[in-house]
């Protein structure tokens, strides 16, 4: 396997333009984690023209909606959710300059186009690994949308966090990539 | 007439909420175990041992190995000779799950389907009630996540497409899923009997112990041609490229009406819980 590549959020345009699909990546600083039901709600407030509740230049957002954390715990269990119910809002969000979005799975055509235009890329972390990876999670803290309960977004500190580029600013995809090389008649 | 208390129900269906999300099976660590070693990929590798790592922090820690503790699926096998007091056997389960789930730090996943409001409790639970011979009440608790249900297809075949048809749309869903329902995964199917009777032994199917044979030879055989036909599709753990997408294959079969061939597809990942608990 190639060698780990470190990064600190928010992301640079440079940190963007030089990952290339299959690398692996260790993520340290601040995520913000954001499902379909807070997606929603904030592109409706892009759309009035408000602020969001987090700066997005550089921002990395995960996709995930954590099990509750027992008592003493920072999170409970944290792996990301299938990110195509994320499409319809990503340009959007990469417009005001988020750079990084973590999930498992593929993405809509456009959304990768749109990746390829803002300068922005798509990490997988491995699903379902949800007890290991809330290891490299230290801080959380609800930001907004407290009503969503798993759903709500949220202020996460990560140290460590693996992941791996899956589409990268040149319209790459690790998933056809893999398959490509593994497939047999 | 044997008589079971509802609250016997309740604490078992309360404790396999927690078991199930915490303790995954010995024959789908196995699978793990094997898949490290037969996986090409290195990529596809470091999955396996990730997700070896993962079951022993759930079990240890008492966490759950996946925050997707799922929608509460649970199958009722009564004997004709029991009589359950002190409740309706539907009202016992919910009363375990809203426990379990609370109790047990689990996440509550459950909601409205148009207004998306959460029950808050990940009641109500799926209760698929069957009446048995004999004096005994067996119950079976399988959760599963939302990310692999996505993944469930019905179709209505032709008959005349036969067993290549239904081959063909079982690779089919599994190139289609791709990375959507967390591989490595166990892909469960019926064919034949109606829409909803597949639909829902398709997903009873997922239960059966990974690496055991299916009893029918017939169905055996095509399991394993079907595990070597998606596995050579090369999507491999996580969809990231590799040997092994699948864990296993699972079939059943059901007589079905002269003029149709339903077949029902279940995907599940590999945070495949179910347990059982005889009272
Ligand atoms: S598909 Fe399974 S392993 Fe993946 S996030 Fe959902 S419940 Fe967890």
């Amino acid at each position: 396997m190639s060698e780990v590549i470190r990064l600190t959020t928010p992301l640079t345009e440079e940190d963007v333009a030089s990952l290339k699909a299959g690398d692996q990546v260790s993520l340290t600083g601040v995520l913000y984690t954001a499902r379909d039901a807070a997606h929603k709600r904030l592109v409706a407030l892009l759309d009035e023209g408000k602020e969001l509740p987090f700066d997005a230049k550089g921002a990395v957002i995960y996709y995930v909606g954590p099990s509750p954390a027992k008592p003493g715990a920072v999170v409970g269990s944290a792996g990301p959710t299938t990110s195509y119910r994320m499409d319809a809002y990503s340009e959007r969000m990469m417009e005001v300059g988020m750079k990084g979005m973590i999930g498992k799975g593929k993405r809509a055509g456009d959304v990768v186009d749109a990746m390829v235009k803002h300068k922005a890329v798509y990490f997988a972390a491995i699903g379902g690994a949800a007890a290991l990876i809330a290891r490299s999670i230290k801080k959380v803290d609800v930001i907004a949308y407290e009503d969503l309960g798993p759903e709500a977004v949220r202020r996460m500190e990560v140290e460590d966090f693996k992941v791996v580029v899956i589409n990268d600013t040149n319209g790459a995809d690790l998933y056809e990539q893999g398959q490509e090389r593994y497939r047999k008649e | 007439m044997r008589e079971i208390d509802a609250s016997a129900i309740t604490e078992a269906v309360r404790t396999m909420s927690m078991s199930a999300n915490y303790d995954l099976g010995d024959d789908v660590v196995k699978a793990f175990e094997r898949g490290l070693e037969q996986e090409e990929s290195p990529t596809g590798k470091a999955v396996f041992k990730a997700l070896l790592e993962n079951s022993k922090i759930a079990r240890n820690e008492k966490v759950p190995m996946c925050q997707d503790t799922g929608f509460a699926v649970v199958f009722v096998e009564i004997g004709q000779d029991v009589h359950v007091t002190g409740g309706a056997i539907r009202e016992a389960v919910n009363a375990g799950v809203r426990k379990g789930y609370e109790e047990g730090y689990l996440r509550k996943s459950i909601c409205d389907p148009f207004t998306r409001t959460n029950t808050k409790d990940n009641t109500p639970a799926v209760v698929f009630t069957e009446v048995v011979d004999g004096a005994g009440l067996k119950i079976t608790f399988a959760p599963k996540g939302g990310g692999s249900e996505n993944m469930a297809r019905v179709t209505m075949l032709t008959p005349s497409g036969g067993k290549e048809a239904v081959a063909d749309f079982i690779v089919n869903r599994c190139q289609e899923a791709g990375s959507n329902p967390c591989p490595p995964v166990i892909v469960g199917a019926c064919i034949g009997g109606t829409p909803e009777l597949a639909a829902m032994l398709a997903k009873k199917a997922l239960i059966r112990p990974l690496g055991t044979k299916n009893p029918d030879p017939e169905l055996a055989e095509m399991e394993d041609q079907l595990l070597a036909r998606i596995n050579n599709l090369g999507m491999g753990p996580q969809g990231l490229g590799g040997r092994i997408f699948a864990l296993g294959v699972h079939l059943v079969k059901h007589p079905c009406h002269i003029a149709t061939l339903p077949l029902a597809v279940n995907i599940c990942c590999h945070a495949s819980r179910h347990k059982e608990t005889e009272l």
